[in-house]
This record gives structure tokens, sequence and C-alpha cells, in this order.
């Protein structure tokens, strides 16, 4: 019982949050979804999510300071890509939120946000790596896991494992 | 005047004087080199590849290259089902494979929103305790090595192999536990194991402070550490770091106390930040400092858990467990507190599959890792050497 | 029985069968069989054993009892390996640079007095040589480091160039206090000058309060020389990967090694001749208990030679099994701004002494 107390109270002030942000953006930003696991919105106007997240680090009701975690997510039935920021207030007011971004399949593009928390510079790169979600203004647009010369996206839920990398027989 | 780079000469220059006299001061050639270190480099703890450019002995940057132990961890949990990916958190961590079950637990439990009995969370904290300070006791030690002190090393091995034996009679293994399952464990704990680990606590503490002795209060150690590669808390923040990198930065953040999960809120310790007196907060010293301090946290965590564990009586490890583990559709983000930061698992469940539609690893060493560009810039190569082992990382970890 | 040793090496000197001065030749390469057997029992496996008890561990224990054949085996092994030469490196200054190393520090072994009967080449200017020898060694390691063409090794080379010369300094000026008390730099007349029925209390280093100064720098010192820990910065493992030895394996690689082993004994000696009075034996004689008398001689003298310069040995193993290694500027700190300054003035200090207390 406890815990489930704990749970809806963080659920309570990740909706507060929200109701910041939606009265800044409006109809750029989806309704609130408040379930238990991971309380979350969505960014429906992509190019306005480094505005938005710029805002969520800085307004002084918000300071998500701390980005946890940044995943790169394949819907695949979709023709859509996107990422999960799960972002955190540390230290300073405690609440969490997590936001999602998406894009098209083939030709979208997310801004980054690594000049806005400096954890989404790497994660931006894995994410590019695994997925091909290009991320417009990162500093260091490169593959990080896989080696440059890489064929194709691994994470992608079509991805088909290429035949052989430098003379070296890939699928065995 | 006139600056001049005449190609292969280096830095000429020439001056034109009044009466156009020209004057040419040929200086020393001096260029910058590139300097690769690793992924076979001793102190780069794994692969890790830095492309350092020097300027003699001091790095103007250092671009670290990730991927050599990449293996594919988050595709390979699209695959299997969710009791088959503990083991493979194992092999992530590699030194604290407890705590990464033990992450990864908590969060698909935290998807199905099962009850776990008691006696298995105290069990769970045990072995992730006893973990944890053995995978402080390899960052320590290392470390020692990494500033040229080799003995605490061994000191640091000979106890981690006390907690070793301790987590094989546990789990029938020394390193990849596959111990704690989502729901339970894998089996009970020995009849005896609460009374071998208190020994265990008992026989630790004076080593702790020998080791204290020999290592951390060593001048030479000091002048290393103290003040080398400082972050300031608000760029340590901004860079996402956690766990004891965070702590060394002076920020007061625990998963275990400020995000609370399993049995911590009944439990009694400290959270472990420098108070600036023996080192500048944010530095190298700051890190080591933390690690040592929460060594003996953790040996008064264990202690409360013994004394305060229900009886094994009608214990079955396996209650809890559901015979087909199938999350409702959803999304969670569940983490932990492991030795190297907050190790944080997003899974994603569709409702109707067995195997999770996506899962991704929040590893803590990468995140830490990250911001080694800022850290090295200006610092001579000792310097590179000393940050690098305070970030303590696992290769295992960055690259996943 | 010293006199006999006496004349036995005298006799050997003049042994020269056609002309060809074998029996010198006889006499030059004692040193070398000493270093040689030391460097395998005392340096290598003592090290290992050394170390191992320090750590809590037990050592080499599988080849022979208690593993006292290990350096044998590993002997073996580097004898068998193939000798690499890297394709792009200097092939002129990587196969003399281990040469040369080799060489410094042995010629210094020249001037050492073992005993009342026994050195090398009794110089006047015996420790001059013995300071100015070990130089050379800077060569052999600029070489090597050069040679190999190999960026850490090049990074270890001129390390070791700055350190060993930056050391020479302190420990050359802290040399010459011992010199000064002796008025002399023939080796084997400091010896002579340490000798006395007090036996330890004739030590230059109980002769006066102030010889502990350069005692304690010349330590510190020769074992920046030797590249020792805490002063291993040019081979330093952690940051250089081998330092200028990176490229070396087999021979060459064991050639190093014995150099290193010969010049932490060669520092040993030097430090005991000229502050422990080398070959005397410290027991004094206690009334008509002459055990000062009773243990010096010819055969005693190589005994305690042998045992001091062990004693030192030991104290740089034991320090490096503790000590963490200093950083490159904190090493050229202590050299330039505490243990030079602090040199000079035990130098004056020493002077002084000697002028006006008896």
């Amino acid at each position: 019982m406890a815990e489930g107390t704990v749970i809806s109270q963080s659920v309570k002030e990740s909706a507060a949050a929200y109701a910041i942000i939606r009265e800044q953006f409006g109809s750029a930003v989806s309704e609130f979804d408040g379930n238990a696991t991971m309380p979350f919105f969505e960014v429906l106007d992509a190019s306005l999510w480094q505005d938005i997240a710029l805002f969520m680090r800085d307004h002084a009701k918000l300071k998500f300071n701390y980005m946890a975690c940044l995943s790169g997510v394949d819907y695949f039935p979709e023709e859509k890509l996107g990422i999960v920021c799960n972002l955190e207030s540390l230290g300073a007011l405690g609440h969490r939120l997590a936001v999602k971004v998406s894009c098209p399949r083939s030709g979208g593009a997310i801004p980054t946000v690594s000049c806005v928390w400096h954890t989404a510079n790497w994660h931006e790169r894995e994410a590019y790596d695994m997925f091909g979600i290009d991320f417009t203004g990162h500093p260091d647009f490169r593959r990080i896991l896989c080696p440059d010369d890489w064929e194709g996206f691994p994470l992608r839920k079509d991805y088909k494992v290429q035949e052989s990398y430098h003379g070296i027989k890939v699928p065995y | 005047m006139q600056e001049l780079d005449i190609a292969g000469l280096g830095s000429v220059r020439v001056t034109r004087k009044d009466n156009n006299v020209v004057v040419i001061e040929k200086g020393l050639a001096t260029d910058q080199m590139v300097l690769a270190m690793g992924p076979q480099h001793p102190s780069t703890h794994g692969v890790l590849k830095l492309e350092c450019l020097t300027d003699g002995e001091v790095i103007t940057e250092a671009e670290p290259y990730l991927g050599y132990l990449h293996r594919c961890f988050e595709k390979y949990c699209e695959n299997v089902d969710y009791p088959a990916i503990v083991p493979y958190t194992d092999r992530m961590d590699y030194l604290s494979g407890m705590n990464s079950e033990f992450a990864y637990a908590i969060t698909v439990e935290k998807l199905l929103d099962i009850e776990i009995p008691r006696r298995v969370e105290f069990i769970r904290v045990i072995v992730a305790e006893l973990n944890r300070i053995a995978s402080h006791l390899v960052a320590i030690g290392t470390y020692g090595i990494d500033l040229g002190a080799f003995t605490p090393f061994l000191f640091c091995f000979r106890d981690r192999e006390h907690i070793l034996s301790l987590l094989e009679w546990a789990s029938g293994a020394r390193m990849l536990y596959n111990y704690i399952w989502i729901g339970g464990l894998s089996q009970d704990i020995p009849a005896d194991f609460t009374k071998r680990v208190k020994e265990f606590v008992d026989y630790f503490r004076p080593q702790a402070k020998e080791l204290y002795r020999l290592l951390t209060e060593n001048e030479i150690f000091i002048k290393r550490t103290i003040g080398i590669g400082i972050m300031p808390a608000d760029v340590a923040i901004n860079y996402g770091w956690s766990g004891p990198m965070l702590r060394g930065s002076g920020v007061k953040w625990d998963l275990r106390r400020n995000d609370p999960y399993s049995v911590y809120p009944e439990l009694d310790f400290k959270v472990c930040v420098p108070d600036g007196r023996h080192s500048e907060i944010g530095d190298c010293l700051s890190r080591h400092l933390v690690r040592a301090l929460e060594i003996d946290e953790s040996l008064n965590i264990i202690e409360q858990c013994i004394s305060k564990m229900p009886s094994a009586e009608g214990f079955d490890p396996k209650a809890a467990i559901p015979k087909r583990i199938r999350p409702k559709a959803g999304e969670v983000y569940g983490r932990a507190e492991n030795p190297r930061g907050e190790l944080g698992f997003y899974i994603q469940s569709d409702g109707k599959s067995t195997k999770p539609l996506r899962c991704k690893a929040r590893s803590s060493c990468f995140v830490n890792l990250s911001a080694m560009k800022d850290l090295s810039k200006g610092q001579l190569i000792p310097d590179l050497v000393a940050i690098i082992g305070s970030i303590d990382i696992v290769l295992g970890e960055v690259d996943r | 029985m010293g006199n006999s040793l006496n004349a036995w090496s005298e006799a050997l000197t003049g042994f020269a069968p056609m002309g060809l001065p074998l029996g010198m030749v006889i006499l030059a390469a004692i040193p070398l069989v000493f270093i040689a057997v030391y460097a395998l029992t005392y340096g290598v496996y003592g090290e290992r054993k050394i170390s191992a008890f320090m750590q809590d561990r037990l050592g080499p224990m599988e080849v022979g009892k208690w593993g006292i054949l290990q350096t044998l085996a590993d002997i073996l092994k580097l004898l068998q390996k193939e000798d690499i030469v890297p394709s792009s490196a200097d092939k002129f200054l990587f196969v003399i640079g281990p040469g040369i190393l080799f060489v410094g520090s042995f010629l210094a072994y020249a001037v050492l007095p073992f005993s009342p009967a026994f050195i090398g080449a009794s110089l006047n200017v015996g420790l001059f040589f013995a300071i100015g020898i070990v130089s050379i060694e800077v060569v052999g390691i600029l070489a090597a480091g050069w040679g190999s063409n190999n960026k850490w090794s090049l990074y270890g080379a001129v390390r070791s160039v700055a350190q060993i010369v930056s050391y020479e300094i302190p420990a050359a000026i802290a040399l010459l206090c011992g010199a000064m008390m002796a008025g002399t730099l023939d080796m084997q007349q400091i010896n002579v000058m340490q000798s006395g029925p007090w036996g330890f209390a004739n030590f230059f280093l109980f002769q006066s309060p102030i010889a502990w100064l350069p005692f304690l720098i010349y330590f510190i010192a020769s074992l920046a020389e030797v590249n020792r820990a805490p002063f291993d910065i040019p081979e330093a493992e952690s940051e250089l990967v081998a330092g200028y030895f990176t490229e070396y394996s087999g021979m060459k690689f064991a050639v190093i090694f014995l150099a290193e082993y010969g010049s932490m004994f060669m520092v040993s000696a030097i430090i005991s001749i000229v502050f422990l009075g080398g070959w005397n034996s410290p027991l004094p004689n206690i009334g008509s208990f002459a055990l000062n008398d009773m243990t010096n001689g010819p055969v005693w003298g190589v005994f305690w030679m042998v045992m001091k310069g062990f004693f030192f040995i030991f104290v740089q193993m034991w320090l490096r099994w503790t000590l963490p290694r200093l950083r490159v500027d904190q090493l050229m700190y202590l050299c330039w701004k505490v243990l030079t300054p602090f040199a000079f003035v035990s130098f004056v200090l020493t002077a002084i002494w000697e002028i006006y207390v008896p």
C-alpha cells in the first residue's frame, strides 16, 4: 500500500510539471499519460523539441537538470522512429517526467538536445547508431558502438544483417 | 610582422623592419603528436581507446572511442524472454553482477506490479551490497595500480576473494551469478550463510582500515589525485553523472535514498559525500574517498539486513515468480544504485509477447565516461590515467 | 687469508701466456659472474618473493622447491623467444641501446672495492668515475627509446633522460660530502678511512650528524637514477606501457633487466662505501673481545660489502612495493627545489664540520 501512494505521489508531481509545459507550448505537446510506471507526454511538433527541452531545464518550477536516459525506439508497423527521454529534477525539485519525440522513419530528423544536457550527446549518437535517427545540429555526429562503415541500423525491427564485413562473414 | 609556417620548418617568424630588412627567426619546430592510448593500454581498464592529441606531455584533446566490447545486449533482449535476460545483465557490468540483476529485476517487477516476499528483498540487498564492496575493492585496487602502487591491488583482491566465495556459495557462480530472478531468487541462501557473512564483516573491517592507511592516506597518492580532474556539481549533473562520481562532486544523491527501492527505506546508512577537508570537491581524490567510505556503509547495511531478515521457515524464493512473465502493454524506466552509478532499464512491452519490444540499458559508465573529453583537456598523461581510473569504468557496461 | 687472496689475485694479474692478458680478463669477469648470480638469485627471485610476502602471497612456488628454479625457467623462456626487431625501428640504435645500458651499469663495478684485496681498478678518481659512468646509461636509454620508433618508448626515453640528468646533481653533491669527509676520491681509500676498532662508529654516517643529510639525499636520488619506484616514471607501466623498453623482447629485454639490477646493486654499493664503510665490519671491538678484528679481512670484506648492498636493495624493493608513483612535474620539483638546495646546504655544512670539528 505504501508503495502505491509513493507512485501516485510522483505521478501527481509529474502532472503538475506537465501542466506548466502545456501552458507554455499548448498544442505542440500531447496529453499527459499518467501511468504508474513511467508518466510521459509526447512532443507533437518535433521542431519545437529543443525549445521545450531548454524550457524544461531552465524554468524555475521545472528545473529538469538531469537526463537519466535517452532511448531510441522503433515503432515498427508504424512508419515512425522515436526517442524516449527520462528527465529528472535532481537535487532541486525531485520530480520526474518522460518525454517522447518521434520522427518519420525515412528522412525524418529530431533536433539535438546535447546542447541542453551533455548526457544526450553520446545517447543521441547511440540512437543514431542503432536506429538511424538523424539528430540535427549534433556537434559530433558519428556512430559510437558499431564501426563507422557498418551497414544498416541494428536495432530497427526490419534490420537485415550484412553478409560480410571486410571479408569477414557476419551471420554465422 | 608576419608569422609564416613554411612547410617542414615549423614556426618561422618573419619580421619586416622599417628599412625593409627581413629578419627571419626560426623557432624550435614543435608539433602536436597523435597518441593512441588503447585499446590495449594497461590502464584503460579494458578496451577503451583514447585518441590523444599531445603537446609534449600535455594532452590538448582526448577523444574516446568505444565499441570494442559491444555485444548487442539490446538486440539480444528483443529476442529472448524476460527471465532469460538476467544472465545477460550479469555480463554487462561483470564486476557487479548482483547489482545489475537487481536493477533489472525491480524494473520488470515494477512493470508486472507484483509483491516480493520480504526475505527475498533482504537477501537481495545483502548480496547486492556484498557485490558493491567487491566492486569498490576492484575500483580502489586498480586505481592504486594506475598510480603505481601495486600492493593495495593485491590486498583488495585478497579480500574480494572472500566475497566471491560467499556469493559463489549462495549462487553457484563467482562472477556471473544469475541469482536474482524476476520476482524472486534462483535459490535460498545456504543455511549458515548469514553467519559466514557476519564473520566476513568482522574480518573485513580492520582490513578496510589497513587498506585505507596504505593507499588513501599515502602522501604521494594524495599528491597525485588532489585537484586533478575537478568536476563542478552542476556540470556533473548536466553530464548525467551518478553514483560515486556525482557524490564526489558534492551532490548528496543516492538512489537508495532518493528514489528508494526494495527495503532500503528501512535501513540506516549515510550517503557519503566529501567534506572538502581532505580533498578539493569534485577531484579524483574525492571520488576515491567516496568509494572508500561507501565500503563501510555497505558493511553497515549488511549487518542491519542480517538482523532484520525474516527467518527461512516456510520460505520459497520462487513463490512470487509468475508462471509466465508477460507484462501488460506499457513502458517502464526502472533503476537502481550500482557501484558505478545509476543503472537504468527502459523496457517497452506490447502486452502480447513474452519478449520485450525494446530494452535499453542506461549504463552508468557510459554516461560517466562521456565527460572524459572535457576532463582530459590540458592534463598531463599521468593525470589522464588518474582521471580514467577515478571514473572506474567497466567496458563491458560501457559497450554493452 | 687476506694476504693469500691478495697474492692469488696478483698472480692472476700477472698470468699472461703468449703476451695475452688472460689473467686480467678472468679478473674482470668476476664481477660479471657476480652480477649474473646476484641478479638471478637475489634480484629476480628475491624481488618476487619479497613482493609476494609483502602482499600476502607465496610468489613463485612451482618450479623447484619454493620456486627457486623459476628464474632459470624464465631465462630458458627468454632465450627461446624470437629476437624481434620492429621493421620500422632504427635497427642500429635499437640493437645497441641495451648494450650501452648494460655496459654503463657494469663499468662502474670496475671501481667498486669488494674487499681490501679485491678491486677491479683502483683509480684515484674512483668515485668520480662511478658518478660519471652512470650517465652513460642515459645514452643507452635514449638510443633504446628513440630507436624503437614507438611513441611510448620515446616518452619513456625523454622522461628518463630528464630524470637521470637532473638527479645526478643532488646525487653527486651528496657523494661529494662523503668524499670531503674522506679527503679522497679513491674508493678503496674511502673505505680505509672508515676502518677502525669501533666498527660502525667509524663509518662516516656516524662520524658526523650532518652526514645523514647527504646520505638520505643520495639514497633518494639513487632511486631516481636507477628508475626504481616511486620514481619509475620512465617505465611507468600504467602510463607508458613499459616505457623505453616497450618494443624489446627476448634476450634484449633480459639484458635491459640485468642492467637494471646491475645498477641497483651499484648504487647500493656506492652508498654503503661512501657512508657505511663498504667492506668494513660494523661490529666493534668490545674490550678484549676483538669482534671487529675477527670479522674483517678480504673474504669478510666481500661478505659485508654484499650484505650492505643487499640491504639497500631490499629497501629499494620495499619502497617499490609500498609507494605509488610520482608525477613527472612532482619528480622534477623534488629534485630541483628540495634535494638540490639541501644537497648544497649539506655540502657547506660538511665543509664547516670538517674544518672546525676535529
